[in-house]
């Protein structure tokens, strides 16, 4: 069996799509949102310099990442863990050779990573504006004013794939995450004030 | 020389992989033909009668693929085989 065969298959027989899928979409959101926040923050204080804005949130999506690369490695080891040894009840047989050992053992490593990289990527896309704009590309709008549009773009990309998870109407769930994603403004913005 | 030309086995299997995966994996070991039946079913387990059937059945890496899915082999039931004669030299 290829690897990702193998793989597949071992996310089949734990049943971890939907976890996967889940923490994607929630961590995602992290992401996204403290981006969002960063930035709207950074953009209410006055004239930041880019380089500034780009550290605070780098690090603070390399924060998201490890956080939530490590809670997700420990809760799934223990959950998978049970979930073996429930079965191992069951079967009345040490199952720690087979695939359902070895999923037991890879499949909170992946999830880790989803987890972790969720966040970490799309904190990279929204700064994006930021690294083009010190790079000295032109942006049709301000640097951060760009991040923060690019911040709902991906907001309400992870609408869109909501949607298509739950089988509702795409552009209804993009624009909901979108709606929640602007009264998160409005409320930076009257804190802010 | 002896081929192994049919198995029926007696096998407790958690329930995923589910049985069509179960009887896939079983028969690309060396293209048998795999006839699976459910016979009882708990919580977590399902007691199967698989017959595996081919032009020599390789037991070895039928268990092999047994503990591999996690499944557990508690008797064979049925066994046919033919005795061929050695292919003149």
């Amino acid at each position: 069996m290829r690897l990702f065969e193998r793989f597949g298959f071992f996310l089949r027989i734990s049943r971890s799509h939907g976890i996967a899928r889940r923490y994607f979409v929630v961590n995602g959101f992290d992401g996204a949102f403290t981006m969002l926040g960063l930035c709207t923050g950074f953009q209410v204080s006055g004239d930041v310099s880019p380089t500034v804005v780009i550290r605070a949130c780098l690090g603070a999506a390399i924060a998201l990442a490890m956080s939530g690369s490590t809670s997700a490695y420990l809760s799934e080891w223990a959950e998978r863990r049970r979930w073996l040894a429930g079965l191992e009840e069951a079967m009345v047989s040490d199952l720690s050779a087979s695939s359902h050992g070895s999923a037991a053992r890879l499949v909170p490593v992946f999830i880790a990573a989803v987890n972790g990289l969720a966040p970490l990527s799309i904190s990279v896309v929204i700064i994006g504006p930021l690294w083009l704009a010190r790079a000295g590309l032109p942006l049709p709008l301000a640097p951060l004013p760009m991040a923060i549009a690019t911040a709902f773009v991906c907001i309400f990309g992870l609408g869109i794939f909501l949607g298509r998870i739950g089988g509702t109407f795409w552009l209804w769930s993009g624009l909901r995450t979108v709606l929640i994603a602007m009264a998160t403004v409005a409320l930076i913005l009257l804190v802010e004030a | 020389m002896i081929a192994v030309k049919r198995l029926v086995l007696d096998v407790l299997k958690p329930h995923a992989p589910n049985p069509l995966e179960f009887s896939k994996a079983l028969a690309e070991q060396g293209g048998y033909r795999v006839r699976l039946t459910v016979v009882e079913m708990d919580e977590k387990t399902e007691t199967l009668q698989v017959v595996i059937e081919g032009d020599d059945v390789d037991f070895a890496r039928i268990q092999a693929t047994l503990a591999d899915l996690g499944a557990s082999l508690h008797s064979i039931d049925e066994v046919e085989v033919v005795g061929e004669p050695e292919p003149a030299a």
